[in-house]
């Protein structure tokens, strides 16, 4: 305000950094003695999927679990949409590894459950249940329990769950790997879809350097103990391709080949 | 059970303990045993009397209230001890003390404490119930997976209803595996209030039945008492079976 014109110099710059829907600076995750993350930072652009990618033991679910506002960072600040995070919060939804479905509780009640913790009237969730079931394939299950449904039916009622309260971000930690391989795949093309669709921000924890190449936007590659970012790759030429034929495609190839390059002497 | 290849309904051996009874009782061993049909012949007088009935009123009231506040304060108790780990380290060594303590011999504190009357009776009924329904709900609260707790934190829920909409119903089949032996102390409970603090409900029949030597009335008393216990046991069991569906996949 003082001095305008530099204001207009700062303005373009603005621009990219005002298109990051979550932004991490500077996090650092210490238990005791050990530093589970140190100084990280990394960006967030809104509208991709950003995949978190490393070893077992890189702190890349801690990572997600801190941006979730579910684990309180030693240092550093978590934003999303420009605001510091203090805790859980309405812009952001979780899909589980394990899925944490609700045992007791039927399809449609899992499904709206967040909703339910909102206050929202019985009718009015369950109309908005009953449209996410239907999108995410499960339409004519409402009333069954997660014990008779498929690990790979139990996650997509966790991803309509995730999908209900409509969030601006959504922050999936290994939600395929519990699922068979068959399943995995025909999550992963439906994954591309939602991204393409849905306009929300995804942050996908993984350890398959495929999958993170498959879906990706944005791969940041995680290197443990203590974990930085040490590589981001931005998979753009993939994004455009038919579903069917990114698997085939040199780009994929090499992307796959060059990331195990990397991450192969940090496999014991 | 199968036995040459029928299958026995639940508790026939029931059926061949009656029978050992009813032999020992007819052999005149011991005035202390009166056949079983006598028994049943006795009950069948007794039930419909006047100090039968207000010996059942008096008892299950005692026991009613004793155990809704064993249930009432022992779950909510059970689970801010799984959940917190600071109040878990003041209370869990109280209530393993009291879970194993010769509760009979406090009997006459409370008197001293709460007088002479049904307040004291059905405090003992509690006390009997309580600590294992307590350390039960712990025991279920501590095995909840975390995710069902992050879930609920990550999607809004406040303490409250993580409370009653997450870890009440995790715990579930562990705190109804748990009222149901409280349950069962608490019969022992308020019979031993009911003869230690005032000679009142079926306290009072015993002992009267007892000095006077029917011994037939005694049994009887007995067998409904029994019979009674078992009824509320196995309503708990069933509801236990009911959501055990989930308890293996929590």
């Amino acid at each position: 305000m003082v001095m305008p014109q530099i204001k207009e110099v700062v303005g373009p710059d603005d621009t990219p950094a005002a298109d990051n829907a979550v932004v991490a600076r500077g996090i650092s995750k210490n238990y005791g003695d050990v530093e589970a993350l140190k100084n990280l930072t990394l960006e967030f652009p809104r509208g991709q999927l950003t995949s978190l990618l490393g070893p077992s033991g890189c702190g890349k679910t801690t990572l997600l679990k801190i941006i979730a506002g579910l684990l309180e960072p030693s240092a550093g600040e978590i934003e999303v949409n420009g605001k510091p995070v203090t805790g859980p919060g309405p812009d952001r939804a979780f899909v589980f590894q394990d899925f944490a479905l609700l045992p007791w509780a039927n399809v449609l009640r899992n499904v709206s459950f967040a909703l339910e913790l909102r206050g929202v009237p019985k009718s009015e969730r369950e109309a908005i249940a009953e449209k996410y079931i239907g999108d995410v394939g499960l339409a004519g299950f409402e009333l069954k329990f997660p014990h008779q449904l498929s690990g790979g039916m139990r996650q997509r009622v966790g991803l309509a769950r995730a999908l209900s309260v409509d969030a601006d971000v959504l922050l999936m930690d290994e939600p395929f790997s519990a699922v068979d391989e068959q399943t995995r795949r025909k999550f992963q093309e439906d994954l591309l879809g939602l991204v393409q669709n849905e306009n929300k921000t995804f942050i996908f924890v993984t350890h398959s350097i495929e999958e993170a190449v498959y879906v990706s936007d944005q791969i940041a590659i995680l290197l443990p103990r203590p974990s930085r970012v040490s590589e981001i790759i931005r998979p753009t030429g993939l994004r455009n391709k038919d579903v069917d034929n990114i698997r085939r495609d040199p780009e994929y190839l090499d992307i796959v080949d060059s990331i195990w390059a990397s991450l192969r002497s940090y496999v014991e | 059970m199968t036995v040459f290849g029928i299958r026995l309904p639940a508790m026939s051996s029931l059926i061949l303990w009656g029978l050992l009874w009813e032999i020992v009782g007819r052999a005149d061993v011991t005035f202390f045993v009166p056949p079983l049909s006598e028994v049943i012949v006795t009950l069948f007088s007794v039930i419909g009397t006047a100090p039968f009935l207000k010996a059942l009123s008096e008892t299950s009231y005692a026991f009613a209230v004793g155990v809704f506040s064993a249930v009432v304060i022992g779950i909510p108790v059970g689970i801010l001890m799984g959940k917190n780990r600071l109040i878990d380290e003041l209370l869990l060594p109280w209530v393993n003390m009291f879970l194993s303590a010769p509760l009979t011999a406090l009997v006459p504190v409370l008197m001293v404490l709460f007088g002479f009357g049904m307040k004291s009776i059905i405090i003992t009924t509690t006390l009997f119930a309580i600590w294992i329904i307590i350390l039960n709900t712990r025991a279920g609260v501590l095995q909840i997976n975390r995710s069902l707790v992050e879930m609920a934190r990550c999607y809004g829920a406040n303490p409250f209803q993580a409370f009653y909409k997450i870890y009440f119903w995790a715990a579930l089949p562990e705190i109804l595996g748990g009222v149901r032996i409280g349950v069962i102390r608490a019969v022992k409970g308020v019979i031993i209030g009911q003869l230690l603090i005032s000679i009142v409900g079926f306290g009072a029949l015993f002992e009267l039945y007892a000095n006077n030597f029917l011994m037939a009335h005694f049994w009887a008393v007995l067998v409904v008492l029994f019979a009674l216990a078992f009824s509320v046991s196995e309503l708990l069991a069933y509801l236990e079976r009911r959501v055990s569906y989930y308890a293996a996949k929590r």
